[in-house]
């Protein structure tokens, strides 16, 4: 399966920017087209390699939020003291180019075997989450709770609206300011939330959680009270220093 | 000749580019990263088991704070890139621990709460290469960084610095623990930059 048995060295790939696209106003979608790519699992990662014109370089490592066999795309959050990220959000354009490397990482990877899969995510922590949901053929039921500062920091918002519903149900909560008539959830993630989503543990689900760290330990320990075996719950941290 | 990325000026604050290793850059808080739920185990409930020599060893909590501990103060290196000078840290070396296991191996297999594993081969773990620390900065460590106890091999990727470790076993084939089984590289040099598989 592409992406599982990497034979020799992952190599740098050329690659290029062919398109961006806005999600919110501190993250950017960035479509790339890297040369020689052997594809991805949903929840892989790659490495980025930006190098100046004097030599010197920068590698950061992002979530893959395209589906396997649609053209590869990350989705990167502008991080204020970063070093790689504002450039990615703010300078790349169409053209432009950097180096990749991937895909990365054999465990945070979603392989639909039919059991129904509960999705966590916080923040930017939404985009391999997002991968899976694009990759899902919608035969197995997906759940996914989706927590955000505001109804603008939404990333995906429009495509997960137009997904729900085949297959996906979408839970959103807005935890700092929540619109008028705003009728989702409007706190942290806590135990009583996760009660009223999550799959009864006795459907045995696969659990996907990525976010900050208070984020995944408040989702993966309110899980471990429910009665979630702690090795069926999958987590992926960043801490605000992915730069 | 590496793709030259327009517009990408880069940070170049690093002053201590000696201590940093290839494509890593410094932080200053500490980021956490685990596959899993972070565990709580009651220091009452908690043993430090050697598996593999003569004699299986195996220690209390009590036990274990009474063995010689040593003041260590590192620089770590993470595989998703982020390094942390001067780090300071409290524990027992494996020196001491494996001085009181008889043994012939030439690997260990450490094992976690959480079922974690990590292998190591020992001439990475002895001479004053790794320790079982407990305290970090000062304080008992927290959980989410690996208390009660982690692993610290300061000069390999520290992923190999396993949290919530509970023991090794000692054996005389290297066998592929969690991430080593899942992409990342058996050994994991970064001053080789052995990240991945064929690194």
């Amino acid at each position: 399966m592409a992406g599982t048995a990497v034979l020799g060295r992952l190599a740098w790939l050329v690659t290029e920017v062919t398109g961006a696209l806005e999600e919110t106003p501190r993250v950017r979608t960035l479509l790339l087209d890297a040369e020689g790519w052997p594809g991805h699992r949903p929840g892989q990662h790659l490495d980025v390699r930006l190098t100046a014109e004097d030599g010197y370089q920068a590698e950061r490592s992002y979530s893959i939020a395209s589906a396997p066999g649609e053209p590869l795309s990350i989705t990167v959050e502008r991080l204020e003291d970063g070093e790689v990220s504002p450039y990615l959000v703010d300078e790349a354009r169409e053209g432009d180019g950097f180096e990749v490397r991937g895909p990365i990482g054999g465990y945070f990877v979603w392989e639909d075997d039919g059991r129904p899969v509960f999705l966590v995510g916080g923040g930017s922590g939404v985009v391999p989450l997002m991968a899976m949901i694009r990759s899902s053929p919608g035969s197995t039921p997906i759940r996914l709770l989706y927590s955000s500062r505001t109804l603008e920091d939404v990333i995906y918002r429009e495509e997960l609206d137009a997904r729900a519903g085949h297959g996906l149900e979408v839970f959103h909560t807005l935890t700092r300011e929540q619109p008028s008539g705003w009728t989702g959830y409007s706190r942290r993630i806590d135990n009583d939330l996760l009660r009223e989503i999550a799959w009864p543990a006795s459907d045995d689900p696969q659990v996907f959680v990525c976010g900050s760290t208070r984020f995944v330990d408040a989702a993966a320990d309110g899980l471990v009270a429910l009665g979630y075996d702690p090795l069926s719950i999958k987590t992926e941290r960043f801490g605000a220093t992915g730069g | 000749m590496p793709q030259i990325s327009r517009g990408f000026h880069g940070r170049r604050s690093e002053a201590s580019s000696d201590r940093l290793p290839p494509g890593q850059h410094l932080v200053d808080d500490f980021p956490v990263l685990s596959a899993g739920p972070t565990p709580h185990t009651p220091l009452a409930e908690w043993t430090f088991t050697i598996e593999g020599g003569a004699e299986p060893a195996s220690w209390t909590w009590e036990e274990f704070q009474a063995l010689p501990s040593e003041e260590i103060t590192t620089d770590i290196h993470c595989v998703t890139k982020w390094s942390k000078l001067d780090t300071a840290w409290r524990g027992v070396s494996l020196d001491t621990l494996l001085a009181l296991v008889e043994h012939d191996a030439d690997y260990l297999l450490a094992f976690c709460d959480g079922g974690y594993t990590t292998n190591l081969p020992l001439e990475h773990v002895t001479d004053g290469k790794a320790w079982i620390a407990y305290d970090y900065d000062g304080e008992p460590l927290e959980p989410e960084h690996g208390g009660p106890a982690r692993m610290l091999v300061p000069h390999l990727y520290f992923w190999k610095s396993a949290k919530w470790i509970r023991g090794f076993r000692l054996q005389d084939e290297d066998e592929p623990g969690f991430w080593e089984s899942n992409g990342y590289h058996i050994l994991g040099d970064p001053w080789l930059e052995q990240r991945y598989w064929g690194d």
